[in-house]
């Protein structure tokens, strides 16, 4: 073995360091504010359907959000996550993907679900946790997931998703399939052990994984300045030997030329690459949480400012490709829509009383089909007290 | 005496055990100046600084080995993990670490002093990944002493006594409670004893034993059983590691009957254990079998909690059970 360390020996005869911030990593801008492309920048390849595609998608996220943050404050729901100023970052992703890619994300990429085909009606069922919810009412609001349009299941704790990702990306590998995983995660979940887990399996198994990280600034009240201290997180990749870009997170275009040129390196040479978005969360960490402890308004309004949907709405006019009446009309139509699909959710029944043991196991242990059958026994005593399920035993 | 909840009686426990002895020191996730996702460490910060009360990194197995070496070192860590469903990335450092501290080092090092504070437990609307009573699981750790407070009183007591314990103490919060559990609670430092169970009501006809936020669900079941003519002897268990056994077996040789409840799924269930002991402890005093009231064997649901969970009603049935077999 001519290298057992498997590291570069390049002999010096002084002592010296290497500097804590000897890796600078640069950040992807296209689009200005005005949706003019900067200097030296040029748009992605992207025809007028997906540009259009991509922008209804931000559009439907922020309204789907507004409205269910309301109803999560009326009692309706127990429970919401906004993605308030990381609508770019999501669906740029999202929409750089193939549909065979699998997405495992962490909790607040709603508008890579909505790319990938997730249905107001099922975003409603699961909100509601109503018999329709794909994940039989189980999870909390927000905990998303379809087999169908392969975008796994959202579990709460942070990072588990990391190396999982790697390990589904391996497969696909050896599977010999076109595609690849992407993953994403907060710059908070970066700090968990999960993380540096993932990223080395990646880059030891050569695993086709795109990690995309959120760096949203905040995990609930800690910024990232009391969460790490190096170059966020995209230089953690390189210490792995794996590839990385830092986008704009708000800025869709470069979102998505980034993500366009990490896949088709991922593909080709079935390595992973990281990806670093850099936004801010605008809104709460979720309905629990009251940012006004932790941060001042006057931060939240500069950032209010860095709109991801205004700029690539100025873009669009730019290109003739959207007619803002046409556009506020379409608006309007969609809140009334999101609305009326909320009423007929929230009136739909609740899972019935098999699925608090189906699942469990692929068929049901007689330990606990006997403890189902003992609790029915014990609803049908007193069912005023088990109103969801009282009236519908068998 | 001040009224308060469990939050503020553990915020005031804090306080006294951080101007008792500056090696005392508060760490976890959102801890530092938003005082904790749900302010149990509220000013703690801003009272004794940000060397000694922070924010951590997101990395439940950081704080753990973080607060190991504190603790080895002789200091007095309190560390918060945000929820106990997150506790277990955490595992390794708790389970092979802070449990084997003293242990494996002939008693060269231990990590005496060290203290996990953790809410657990449902009736949030928390799913399953907010609501998970994991006592069992370390229950299974000889080395670790857990302790669960039923109301601030008790919270504050019990978790004054375990940062002062020269082992190690996983302390278990019923978040449920944290602000419905409301209370007279002395405002001096004041321990309460680890290892010791309570009896709050004397009876004859059986034992109902619990602990945490399911002593008022039992209390419920208790008051409806009265109404029927049957007298329970109600314990709190406090401590689930080391447990009480003499307090239990002596209430159930008394009523020759035993109810346990507890949150957590029956199989593998901490009430097993218990089970198991006193019927070898109190064999000949036994008139009917050990009822344990639990949680199902299932992942803990959201739509369907009140299916699931070991609520008052069901935990009534046992009681009849027991005193007619």
């Amino acid at each position: 073995m001519t290298n057992p360390n498997n590291a570069t020996i390049t002999t010096v005869h002084r002592a010296e360091f290497t500097a804590s911030d000897a890796l600078k990593i640069p950040t992807l801008r296209i689009l200005q504010d005005d949706g003019s492309l900067y200097d030296g920048a040029t748009a992605p390849e992207l025809d007028k359907d997906t540009a259009l595609k991509m922008y209804d998608t931000m559009v439907f996220i922020r309204v789907l959000d507004e409205r269910m943050l309301a109803a999560q404050r009326q009692g309706r729901i127990s429970f919401y996550m906004q993605c308030l100023g990381e609508e770019a970052t999501t669906v740029g992703s999202a929409a750089a993907l193939s549909d065979q890619d699998m997405i495992m994300a962490q909790y607040r990429e709603q508008g890579a679900l909505r790319y990938r085909g997730f249905t107001l009606e099922q975003f409603m069922n699961q909100l509601f946790s109503n018999e329709k919810d794909l994940g039989k009412g189980r999870q909390m609001p927000v905990h998303y997931g379809s087999n169908a349009i392969n975008y796994m299941t959202i579990s709460s704790p942070l990072g588990t998703q990391i190396p999982q990702a790697s390990g589904y990306a391996y497969a696909q590998k050896l599977r010999g399939l076109d595609a690849l995983t992407l993953c994403y995660f907060g710059e908070g979940a970066a700090s968990e052990g999960d993380f540096h887990a993932g990223l080395n399996m990646a880059a030891v198994h050569k695993a086709p994984v795109l990690f995309f990280c959120r760096n949203n600034g905040y995990a609930i009240s800690t910024p990232a300045n009391e969460q790490f201290v190096g170059d966020g997180i995209a230089c953690r990749a390189v210490g792995y030997g794996m590839k990385a870009i830092r986008v704009d997170g708000a800025d869709i275009l470069a979102v998505y030329q980034a993500t366009k040129m990490a896949r088709d390196y991922a593909l080709k040479h079935n390595e992973p690459v990281l990806l670093e978005s850099m936004a801010y969360r605008l809104g709460a960490h979720s309905s629990s949480d009251d940012p006004s402890g932790y941060r001042s308004k006057e931060e939240e309004a500069l950032w209010r400012k860095n709109d991801p949907i205004a700029r690539f709405k100025a873009w669009l006019l730019k290109q003739g490709w959207l007619d803002e009446a046409a556009d506020n009309a379409k608006t309007e139509q969609l809140r009334a829509d999101i609305l009326d699909a909320l009423k007929v959710a929230e009136k739909v029944a609740k899972p019935g009383i098999e699925h608090l043991i189906s699942d469990v196991y692929a068929e049901p242990i007689p330990a606990l089909q006997q403890q189902l059958d003992e609790l029915k026994a014990h609803i049908r005593k007193y069912p005023d007290a088990y109103p969801i399920t009282a009236g519908r035993l068998d | 005496m001040a009224k308060m909840n469990m939050l503020q009686a553990i915020n005031n426990a804090l306080d006294l055990a951080m101007a008792k002895d500056d090696g005392v020191v508060c760490f976890g996730e959102d801890v530092g100046h938003f005082g904790g996702v749900f302010r149990a460490t509220s000013k703690l910060q801003e009272k004794y600084g940000k060397a000694r009360c922070f924010n951590t990194p997101l990395t439940e197995q950081g704080i753990a080995g973080f607060a190991n070496g504190m603790a080895a070192q002789g200091m007095k860590p309190v560390a918060e993990i945000q929820f106990a469903d997150y506790i277990f990335p955490a595992f390794d450092q708790i389970v092979n670490e802070t449990a084997k501290f003293r242990y494996r080092s002939g008693n060269e090092f231990n990590v005496g002093g060290l203290v996990f504070r953790t809410p657990y437990g449902g009736g949030i609307a928390g799913g399953h990944y907010h609501s998970q009573s994991p006592e069992a699981y370390f229950a299974h750790t000889p080395g670790l002493k857990i302790v669960v407070p039923r109301d601030p009183y008790q919270a504050k007591g019990l978790l004054l006594a375990s940062i002062a314990c020269p082992d190690p103490v996983i302390f278990f919060e019923p978040k449920k409670l944290y602000r419905a559990s409301v209370g007279e609670v002395p405002e001096d430092y004041y321990e309460l004893p680890i290892g010791k169970a309570e009896v709050l009501q004397q009876g004859k006809d059986v034992t109902v034993l619990a602990w945490g936020a399911q002593m008022e669900i039992v209390q419920k079941a208790v008051e409806m059983a009265a109404e029927q003519g049957v007298s329970c002897e109600v314990i709190d268990l406090r401590s689930i590691l080391p447990w009480d056994a003499d307090t239990v077996a002596a209430s159930v040789k008394k009523t020759g009957r035993l109810v346990i409840n507890h949150e957590a799924p029956l199989t593998g269930g901490f009430a097993g254990e218990i089970a198991a002991t006193i019927q070898k402890m109190c064999f000949l005093h036994l008139e009917s079998p050990i009822e344990r009231v639990c949680g199902l064997d299932t992942p803990y649901p959201l739509a369907l909690e009140k299916e699931y969970v070991a609520d008052h009603l069901k935990t009534f049935e046992a009681i009849m059970r027991s005193v007619n077999f």
